[in-house]
């Protein structure tokens, strides 16, 4: 685990974040601070609110009260905000959501060359780059059906790299992966953590958690429970939900 | 020692045509039966079609075919609606050298009739036009065979085709080469086609935006969007196309007169919109949500995720409906018949309304059910493969 530089800055700043679906709360009150090149694993039961908080940084859920500064940008309704902010933070989910219409090169390459702007070979050069950082550079002109869920996974973050991001949101990227497969996907975000990426994950990859996290978040009913260093939070927790919770998922 | 698994070929289920006769025709004995039966039946009514389509009077066909095909228009511009086929035989030629197999197979059905027509006219003459046909469609096909990125001018050069081929029937004003000739002396065929691929080609943008509008997240867009769908769907086309003839003109100030057919054009494609519109909006909520959101977390704005993202899903899936739509709206449009258009079916009568055609209704109405048969069964079999090859990417 490397270390990240104290003077490092404030990228992301949620205060006092509520969000509600109709009448359910399911963020009450969250405050999070995250510098540049920070490494986090958000933890927790399913239900705690965990990728609802993560979905908000990106405004794919919009919090109801409090206040959400992503790179000295406030999220509020302002389109031009959300499209701002939208392309500096890369997202992954749990399905890969690829487009099916789409050869992996041409996902990839789509937002760079129309939101960015960029060259159709500008485009291309960077996503053919990005597949071999992945390790699938051969896979450029299938479809993503024609890919197994590892390599699926692999393409959705050689998607959301090429944006060149300062930020990338993980919402549980290896949940619907085959157990062979995930460590493929692991070793991915492993390199990427280290190559000083400022990375959010939602993930129960304790393993993961423990050999590249700076610190570990804990979630439970809508609220932020605890938080250290992957040290603290598996050696000494001090809350009892996050001790329960640890002990149930390692066993 | 390791022992590894004998591999063995399947058990012979067949043997030869005479066991796979056995096998699905005649046994058990009730299938025997029921294969007697079937055959007793293609005989009796076979025969009878094959002897009367033998002795049937098709002179009334042959001998008014003008009519049928371009109803009242001038006997010496007739060569306008030539050169139109002509051109769209060229365009087809270069789309099925693009194309894949069934393009391919279309084209070169397309060219054998020609062919054919041609050498049937060789003793009566006109035949030039139709080996121009093969001609054209043969060297569309050379000329951009293997050169599959040619697609998308492919695709442009249909669409400029299909104002010109509007020109070229219409004419200018006082001109020598290419006078005027009226909507009200268009019919036949020619009529049927241009009603409908006016209706198809107009109908499908302005169908894909009901639909999204009847999605839009403001209320006016999404309320108007509606209300014109459930009132067009809720009447039937007769009426659209009455309300298009009379009501239409009334609201229209004095020198906007749109003549009769182009009334009628817009109301079938207004009413074809509609329809349109709800097949589509069901492709666009078999779109799931997900394939929105990475749109959007990639910074995509909502017109870019439409256009890239959420159309291309939807209409890929809609095709079957939509194909359905056009095959209905081109036969739909012989209800035009009933505010005086003569497109083919109303040729047909008007031809049996001729003293020295009466009585030859069979002949007529086969044929005209043949004609439209052999149209509706192309756009059917190019649906479907088409659904086959965009089955590419599917997930």
């Amino acid at each position: 685990m490397s270390s990240i530089a104290k003077e490092s800055k404030d990228i992301i700043i949620c205060q006092d974040v509520h969000k509600w679906f109709d009448r359910l709360h399911v963020l009450k009150g969250i405050n999070l601070t995250v510098k540049q090149g920070e490494v986090l694993v958000i933890f927790g039961p399913s239900g705690s609110g965990k990728s609802t908080f993560i979905r908000t940084i990106n405004r794919l859920e919009e919090h109801q009260r409090g206040t959400i500064i992503v790179d000295g940008i406030e999220l509020t309704h302002d389109v031009r905000n959300i499209h701002a902010i939208r392309t500096e933070i890369g997202m992954v989910f749990q399905s890969f959501n690829l487009f099916p219409h789409l050869t992996v090169l041409q996902n990839i390459s789509l937002a760079p060359m129309w939101v960015r702007k960029w060259s159709r070979d500008k485009a291309e050069q960077i996503a053919t780059d990005l597949l071999k950082r992945v390790g699938i550079p051969e896979q450029a002109h299938k479809y993503p059906a024609q890919l197994s869920g590892g390599q699926q996974q692999r393409v959705a973050i050689a998607r959301a790299l090429a944006m060149q991001p300062k930020i990338m949101l993980f919402d549980e990227p290896t949940s619907a992966l085959d157990p062979e497969m995930i460590k493929e996907v692991l070793d991915v975000m492993t390199e990427l953590a280290k190559s000083g990426m400022t990375m959010l994950c939602v993930t129960h990859e304790m393993g993961f958690a423990n050999a590249v996290a700076h610190r570990m978040v804990f979630f439970d009913q809508g609220q932020l429970i605890e938080q250290g260093t992957p040290q603290q939070i598996f050696e000494n927790p001090q809350q009892e939900r996050t001790k329960m919770f640890l002990s149930q998922i390692l066993h | 020692m390791t022992t590894t698994a004998e591999t063995i070929g399947p058990p012979r289920t067949s043997v030869g045509a005479l066991g796979w006769l056995k096998r699905n025709l005649f046994s058990p004995w009730y299938n025997a039966l029921l294969s007697l039966i079937s055959v007793w039946l293609i005989y009796s009514v076979g025969g009878q079609t094959v002897q009367w389509a033998l002795t049937a009077r098709w002179e009334v066909i042959t001998s008014n075919l003008r009519l049928f095909m371009v109803g009242s228009f001038p006997p010496d511009q007739v060569w306008r609606v030539w050169l139109v086929v002509t051109l769209a035989s060229l365009l087809a030629g270069m789309s099925g050298g693009i194309g894949g197999r069934t393009a391919r197979n279309i084209v070169f059905s397309l060219a054998a009739s020609f062919g054919l027509f041609g050498v049937l006219s060789l003793a009566g003459g006109g035949y030039e036009w139709h080996f121009a046909n093969v001609l054209a469609i043969g060297a569309g096909y050379l000329l951009t065979r293997g050169r599959a990125q040619w697609g998308r001018w492919v695709a442009l050069a249909w669409l400029l085709a299909f104002f010109l081929t509007l020109f070229i029937l219409y004419g200018i004003e006082k001109n020598e080469w290419l006078p005027l000739i009226g909507t009200d002396r268009w019919g036949g065929l020619l009529l049927t086609f241009l009603l409908s691929i006016v209706g198809i080609v107009f109908s499908f943008p302005l169908g894909v935006l009901l639909a999204l509008g009847r999605r839009s997240r403001m209320p006016m867009i999404s309320l108007f969007s509606t209300l014109y769908i459930e009132i067009v769907r809720g009447v039937p086309l007769v009426t659209v196309l009455f309300i298009a003839q009379i009501m239409v003109p009334l609201f229209l100030p004095e020198e906007m007169r749109l003549d009769r057919i182009m009334r009628a054009m817009a109301g079938v494609t207004l009413f074809a919109a509609a329809y349109m519109a709800e097949n589509v909006r069901g492709g666009l909520q078999a779109v799931p949500s997900g394939q929105v959101e990475a749109a959007h977390a990639l910074g995509l704005s909502d017109t870019l995720v439409t256009v890239f993202i959420v159309l291309p899903q939807a209409l890929r899936v809609v095709i079957p409906p939509i194909v359905s739509l056009f095959i209905g709206l081109f036969k739909d449009t012989t209800l035009v018949a009933i505010v005086g258009l003569l497109d083919l079916l109303a040729v047909g009568k008007s031809v049996l309304a001729q003293p020295e055609f009466l009585g030859l209704q069979k002949e007529v109405y086969v044929f005209v059910a043949g004609v439209f048969f052999i149209f509706c069964y192309v756009m059917s079999y190019a649906s479907y493969r088409l659904e086959i090859a965009l089955g590419v990417g599917k997930r």
